[in-house]
């Protein structure tokens, strides 16, 4: 892997940038790996990276039915934050988190991760108390997060709207100061080159269409778009189609895959420090570093992958960064866009071993599962190197819906009363 | 936003009428008291999630208030069918497994 | 005359109407009818803004939405300031204020300039190679430098004045994009008696017959045809004409989003008038006739301000009458610029050269230009361009190679050939299909019911496009069932030229040349060499090279570029174009403002207020409101500069030494009723139901299937047949959804109705030792002794003469009485509460006493001690479940094998060491305070208050084991130090429960 630098741009200014080799190689699918991921996502590709990196496990294919980055990796508004309530959710993002502080350097790419601080507004009377409950948890955990008088949220983020007139007054904030964004394509990428560069075999246009289990009922391998590969563990790695690859093997998930939108105004002069959420009035938004204001919305009711949503889910959300940000009334939308991401019962992802042997499965990070990139990966290349689960992700099995262990996030933030 | 033909009004009518409701043809199981932890989660938790058509339940809240059926591809959001609650899933062309 | 290149014989603009504007502080005229560019460019204005990366002065490129390059600021006051807004779109009114973006100190000396002399360091994607040293650096550097340099626009500063609104609409027919297809596809359905929506980008119908002086249509020119057209419609009343309208979106099910702008153009608006207005229509059918979009050459040094699209040169002259220069060449790879050349010549402009990079060039166009005496260098390329801010010399070399020849010029109008507009049939998700014979994406299978025609259906014969509209029309009007009312005239149409033909990528001979960068995206200074750079770096996917160059990501979408670079990409791979892949293509087709997809729901209407009968009185008592979920809530009533807690610790001590008067209308109230509703609620409940008596209450609890509590409240049985069940404020709407949806699809054998009737009943309840005194007046028909009517009943009776249900409930420990009346009455009656009420020395309270005394006797919050993963048990409340019930809903959740582990966490009470210290709801709880971080937490305190009445703090929390702790030392540890604890019992007041009955 040719180093990134200061110093190699200039060389390649010389002649004109002809000289740079390929990021990653795209090499012919081979009859037979140790590990097969499923996904060149974020996840899948980091999941790749750390099994030949952590654990010496080169033989990988990354196996793609699109473009590597071309699910969710590349279509959410990369927030990234580790101020969850639970001690095993606090756990794997922090665990993220602090990689992602190394990871340009890390991967020798710049992944843009930009600290510029994660606020959460409170509303209400039951959103003040959650979020204190959230603060207090993870201060406890090492996890940093404050909390902000109206007047030092605004301080923090002049745009904000904190007039006691406002249809939902802010009555505070939770502040993870350590929270930020990072370059989403970056991330696919970096991950790509780093795993390539190791000797991990990256295939795109290369769908899944089947998963083939031996006589003991452990997997052999996958049947592909370019032909059959062999494998004795398999790593699925697929987001909102998590679902239907499971079901090659025969293990049925706890998952539903729904539309989730976002969307990005015109570029602009900065206007906007950091990252604002507000879950009681459902908007997200941040500024990019090229000047657009990125905005999340919420999900469609339905179940759907047609990574398309509706315009009154948009509306919806502008309605409320409107309320929330009044001088962007005039701002115009460029683009918007849909993802399908699946949803757990209890909001948590699943990193596990499954009761097939071999295979492994990371899903239903739902709305949220960028932030989480290298961690994730991290943690599920251990999982599938050694057969068992780190200890930060032992929490996130299948079987906890079976005994009732749940982790849930979303009931901790429960609805108002 | 989605047109949704609603079995018991007759009329399509906008999505903003209706409220989703989840996975149909799940029934509760009689004697739930006595299932299996594995039959609780295979009724309560475990969904099929599928690419193509899925058997859903809508329930017309701004309208009639009733629940029913429908029969939806997942992947072109188009309707196939919809029908009243307690009658059996329709046939349809091109359906999968 | 409106500026020194309006052309007196030219133009459909009326010269005498003529309007004042600035650009940069500088002021000029045009002519109403301008758009701010042709008005620029009447005053000789080429140079109008820089670009995104390397500020490069840039131009006018287009004289539509397509337009990357001429964004300027327009600032009518302060408050509205609109950034990013396209000149080519932007209409002039009178007074337009206009100012340039993304350069400092000014346009036409930037210093962001320099970065085009660094340009060679800064190549596609360049920052994911650097900046990452050292570590600190990017958050406080580099990034911040990135930042200031990228961006536009100036964001507003100020809350936007302005009203958007927002309208739903049906039709048979819509039909998007008012050019010769569009007007006939929405003639003919018309003419069918379809109800028809006519949407057009531009001011005036017309689309391409704008610039097409050789169109002629029923035997009219175009225009007129146009325009006549468009009257004949207007008269009609099945057909609405929506101009200056944009279809934006294709969403699922035939729903069309379309943005209205109704001000921007006018001098002096009506404040209240709306801006902007978002359309969403249902259409039976959609008709698509967006047009084509003329796509650019890519040459080095293509990018000088002076070199724009051949048909935006010829709209500037045939519609603006504007000439864009004095000496105009042109450089094209298809015929359709030639009718640019010839109609400039026309006018007596000078075309010194026209370079057609085709090597021979033939068609009736070519005659005519080489007979009008314009000198055509077929077989050539532009290789250079020449002038700092405004194009003075190409550079023309044979293709083949040869003596490169110098022409002076001071504009040059380009062409590749058009790339139809296919934006919207792909958002409907059709899919489309390449035609490998004329290198374009062209609409193939429809997912919707739509149907595409004229440009951005590949068909560029006029004649053939009128054809193929009028049939689309009527059958579309056929379709939906329209009742022909008798067949549309078949005009003949035609046209000169033709649009087929062109190329996509570098222009040949061009590739190679010294002259400088040849740009594919203007305004993200995207070029040719960056697109194969990404090829180079691995990007095989068009989506990568996207994303990595950013190429076609700017405001205007990449809508005359993507084609360059995928055509670029494809080259570099040597694979078909359609291999590669083309972007997909998303919403919106143009920018649309935020405003217009708000529409009225901003401030007060973001979301509607529901207030309860009582509010005005509350009001007008000086109450402090809280937000829950849509209610406000009076949260406490501060008398004499109270604050808070003065006000809260007088109502509790009031309450509890004479009486209390609370707004408990909020409360959720569902009517259950049927010769099964027992049956029901022994269901939806955990607790048995069927042997409550008549004029009887109950504390249910409500689970989910999955064993966790779900909602709680009182129920009343008013009758065998009919329960009155109250929810929390919050859980109405969910818990009746709940119960429907088991009644109707699990129990429907159950004889069961279910009504809401949160909001007929208001509720009032009174509280305290003096409660009997204070009601007893009011109702009549009721015995309110305890042995006729105890603690924890209902009557139905007549309170201040008005049909009304009184409880004897208690949420305080207090003697107390909840009285339901209806709505309309709820407060006179409770001004006559209070008249009695103030007899006895009772205040009004709100929901924080309220808070405040359930705790203190250890009654839970459904969604504040309870957070969606507590059990009845986990909250002291097995007592609840009926234990010989075989079935409930949650009777199987709640015998999972950890909701039945040992270690759960339960509700306790908490008392501090000091007593004045009142712990922080959300804080957590430690065995011990002195663990490193990460500390095991054992739970947290739920809620938390100072206890007037008991004289110190009180605390509700959550902890592992916590009824085995009674007693036990515990510790909160907070920020500033950890305090200590007590676990106790959750009852802090009245530990013997007397006062219900006191």
């Amino acid at each position: 892997m040719r180093k990134y630098s200061v110093f190699a741009i200039a060389r390649e200014a010389l002649r004109g940038h002809t000289g740079w080799p390929e990021q990653w190689a795209s090499p012919e699918p081979k009859k037979e790996y140790d590990v097969i991921i499923v996904g060149a996502g974020g996840h899948g590709l980091a999941t790749a990276y750390y099994l030949a990196k952590e654990h010496g496990i080169t033989n990988v294919a990354v196996l793609e039915k699109g473009w590597l980055g071309g699910g969710n990796t590349g279509r959410n508004t990369t927030i990234i934050r580790s101020n969850y309530l639970y001690d095993e959710s606090a756990g794997i993002y922090d665990h993220a988190v602090k990689l992602w502080e190394g990871l340009s350097q890390e991967l020798n790419y710049n992944v843009m991760f930009s600290q510029r601080g994660v606020m959460m507004l409170a509303h209400n009377v039951h959103d003040v108390q959650v979020f204190k409950r959230h603060i207090h948890a993870n201060r406890l955990n090492g996890v940093d997060n404050v909390w902000l008088s109206p007047q030092e949220a605004k301080e923090y983020c002049p745009p904000l709207n904190i007039s006691p007139q406002a249809r939902y007054p802010v009555m505070g904030a939770a502040l993870q100061r350590r929270g930020g964004t990072a370059r989403h394509d970056a991330v696919a990428w970096g991950y790509a080159r780093a795993a390539s560069a190791r000797g991990v075999h990256i295939i795109q246009n290369c769908a899944v269409t089947a998963i083939r289990r031996g006589p003991d009922g452990a997997v052999t391998g996958v049947e592909t778009t370019r032909g059959p590969i062999r494998a004795r563990k398999i790593g699925v790695v697929a987001a909102g189609h998590s679902s239907v690859l499971m079901q090659m093997a025969g293990v049925s998930v706890p998952l539903e895959s729904f539309p989730l939108q976002a969307l990005v105004s015109e570029p602009v002069k900065p206007v906007f420090p950091c990252v604002v959420m507000s879950n009681t009035v459902h908007a997200y938004i941040s500024q990019s570093d090229k000047g657009e204001l990125v905005i999340g919305a919420g999900t469609d009711q339905y179940t759907s992958y047609a990574q398309a949503g509706s315009l009154h889910i948009v509306q919806h959300t502008l309605d409320a960064i409107c309320e929330m940000f009044p001088i962007f009334t005039r701002m115009k939308m460029l683009r918007s866009w849909g993802g399908t991401v699946d949803v757990t019962p209890d909001r948590s992802p699943i990193l596990a071993k499954t009761p097939v042997k071999g295979l492994y499965v990371n899903c239903g990070w739902g709305t949220g599962g960028f932030k989480a990139t290298p961690g994730s990966g991290h943690v599920f290349a251990h999982t599938i190197a050694r057969d068992e689960p780190h200890p930060i992700n032992a929490p996130f099995t299948l079987e906890r819906f079976r005994t009732g262990r749940l982790i849930d996030e979303a009931a901790a933030a429960a609805v108002a009363h | 936003m989605l047109l949704i033909y609603c079995p018991y009004c007759e009329e399509e009518r906008p999505e903003l009428e209706f409220r989703h409701a989840g996975e149909a043809h799940i029934a509760r199981p009689e004697n739930i008291a006595g299932i299996s932890d594995e039959a609780f989660e295979r009724y309560f938790f475990i969904r099929s999630n599928p690419k193509g058509i899925a058997y859903e339940r809508w329930r017309h809240i701004h309208g009639c208030a009733r629940f029913f059926n429908a029969a939806r591809d997942t992947v072109s959001d188009r309707f196939l069918a919809t029908y009243r609650t307690g009658e059996p899933k329709p046939r349809l062309e091109g359906e999968g497994q | 005359m409106a500026g020194a290149f309006r052309l007196p014989a030219a133009g459909r603009l009326d010269a005498g109407r003529t309007l004042r504007f600035t650009f940069d502080g500088v002021s000029h005229t045009g002519l109403a009818g301008d758009t701010l560019a042709s008005a620029l460019l009447a005053n000789g204005v080429h140079l109008v803004g820089r670009s995104f990366k390397y500020h490069r002065p840039r131009g006018i490129l287009a004289a539509g939405a397509e337009e990357p390059n001429a964004l300027v600021g327009i600032h009518r006051d302060a408050a509205r300031r609109t950034p990013n807004v396209r000149a080519t779109v932007q209409e002039l009114y009178d007074g337009l204020n206009a100012v340039s973006q993304n350069r400092w100190p000014s346009l036409s000396f930037d210093v962001g300039a320099l970065n085009d002399l660094a340009a060679p360091f800064f190549s596609a994607g360049f920052y994911y190679k650097t900046f990452m040293w050292p570590r600190a650096a990017w958050e406080r550097l580099y990034e911040p430098v990135i930042r200031r340099a990228a961006g536009l626009g100036v964001a507003p500063d100020q809350p936007d004045p302005d009203n958007y609104s927002n309208r739903f609409a049906h039709c048979d027919v819509l039909v998007v994009g008012a050019g010769p297809a569009g007007l006939a596809a929405a003639l003919a359905a018309a003419e069918a008696g379809a109800r028809v929506i006519l949407a057009d980008e531009q001011p005036q119908p017309g689309g391409s017959l704008r610039f097409e002086s050789g169109a002629v249509i029923d035997g009219k020119p175009g225009w007129e045809w146009a325009q006549e057209t468009v009257a004949r419609l207007a008269a009609k009343d099945n057909v609405r004409i929506l101009t200056r309208t944009t279809g934006f979106g294709y969403y699922a099910h035939n729903m069309v989003a379309l943005a209205e702008r109704l001000t921007d153009h006018l001098a002096a608006p009506d404040a209240q008038a709306p801006r902007e207005r978002l359309w969403q229509v249902r259409a039976g059918r959609v008709v698509l006739a967006t047009g084509a979009i003329e796509r650019h050459m890519v040459f080095p040094g293509n990018d000088r301000p002076g070199i724009m699209l051949a048909a935006a040169g010829r709209t500037y002259l045939n519609h603006y009458g504007v000439a864009v220069g004095r000496r105009v060449a042109v450089y094209t790879a298809c015929d359709s610029a030639y009718a640019a050349a010839l109609d400039l010549k026309k006018q007596g402009i000078a075309v010194p050269v026209l370079v057609d990079a085709r090597q021979a060039p033939q068609g009736g166009l070519v005659e005519q230009a080489r007979e009008a005496g314009i000198e055509v260098l077929a077989g050539h390329a532009v290789t250079g361009t020449r002038g700092r801010l405004r194009l003075s010399a190409i550079e023309v070399v044979p293709v083949a190679g040869g003596p490169q020849r110098r022409v002076e010029a001071d504009a040059l109008l380009t062409s590749a050939g058009w790339t139809p507009a296919v934006h919207l049939f792909s958002q409907s998700r059709g899919k489309l299909a390449y035609d490998a014979g004329t290198g374009r994406f062209l609409p193939g299978t429809h997912a919707q019911n739509a149907v595409c025609v004229g440009a951005c259906n590949g068909t560029t014969d006029l004649g053939m496009v009128v054809e193929e509209a009028l049939h689309a029309g009527a059958e579309a009007a056929g379709q939906t069932g329209a009742q022909a009312r008798g067949a549309t005239a078949r005009p003949e149409a035609r046209s000169p030229e033709g649009w087929s033909a062109g190329i996509a990528g570098p222009a040949p001979g061009a590739e190679a040349g010294k002259g400088g960068k040849a740009f594919v995206d203007f305004q993200n200074d995207v070029t040719a060499k960056d697109i194969a750079q990404a090829v180079r770096e691995g990007m095989r996917s068009i989506e990568h090279v996207k994303r990595f160059t950013t190429t076609g990501m700017a405001t205007d979408q990449g809508k005359t570029s993507n084609l360059h670079a995928l055509a670029i990409a494809a080259r570099m791979l040597d694979k078909p174009v359609p291999e590669v892949g083309l972007t997909t293509f998303r919403p919106p087709y143009t920018p649309v403002t935020f405003g217009a997809l708000v529409g009225h729901g901003r401030g007060a209407l973001f979301e509607p207020t529901r207030r309860t009968p009582i509010h005005a009185w509350a009001e007008a008592h000086g109450a402090v409101f809280e937000d829950v979920g849509q209610w406000k809530r009076a949260w406490y009533f501060p008398k004499d500069g109270e604050d808070m807690h003065a006000a809260v610790a007088r109502e509790c001590r009031t309450v509890r030494q004479a009486a209390g008067i609370f707004d408990a209308s909020t409360l959720g109230k569902i009517e259950v009723v049927g010769p099964d509703a027992a049956r029901f609620m022994e269901l939806m409940y955990t607790n048995p139901w069927a042997r409550l008596e008549v004029g009887r209450c109950r504390y249910g609890i409500m689970l989910r299937e999955d064993g966790f509590i779900y909602d709680d409240g009182v129920v009343g049985r008013l009758a065998e047949d009919r329960f009155h069940v109250t929810t929390t404020t919050g859980g109405a709407p969910r818990v009746l959804h709940h119960m429907e949806d088991y009644l109707q699809t699990e129990f429907p054998h159950l004889k069961v109705w279910l009504t809401s009737t949160t909001e007929q009943w208001a509720v009032i309840a009174v509280q305290g030792p003096r409660a009997r005194d204070i009601v007893a007046p009011l109702v009549e028909g009721v015995d309110l002794s305890d042995a006729a009517m105890p603690h924890m009943s209902v009557r139905t009776c007549r309170v201040c003469g008005v049909p009304a249900r009184l409880f004897r409930i208690s949420f305080t420990g207090e003697r107390g009485f909840e009285i339901n009346v209806p709505a309309d009455h709820g407060l006179a009656v409770w001004e006559a509460v209070w008249a009695q009420g103030e007899r006895h020395g009772a205040v009004a309270y709100g929901t924080e006493t309220m808070h405040v005394l359930r705790a203190e006797k250890g009654f839970i919050i459904v969604g504040q001690d309870t957070d969606g993963t507590v059990t009845p048990d986990d909250a002291g409340l097995a007592w609840a479940i009926g234990k010989k019930k075989t079935d409930f809903v949650g009777i199987r959740g709640l015998r999972r094998t950890d909701l039945v582990a040992p270690g759960r966490r339960q509700l306790i009470g908490l008392k501090t060491l000091d007593p004045s210290i009142v712990l922080e709801e959300g804080a957590q709880i430690v065995a011990d305070p002195n663990q490193k971080v990460p500390m095991k937490m054992l739970g947290f305190v739920t809620s938390a208050y100072w206890s007037e009445n008991c004289g110190h703090s009180i605390a509700l929390a959550l902890v592992e084991d916590g009824r085995a702790r009674m007693g036990e030392r515990l510790y909160v540890p907070m920020p500033d130090g950890t305090i200590e604890v007590e676990v106790t019992s959750t009852v802090f007041f009245d530990e013997k429960g007397e006062r219900v009955h006191g």
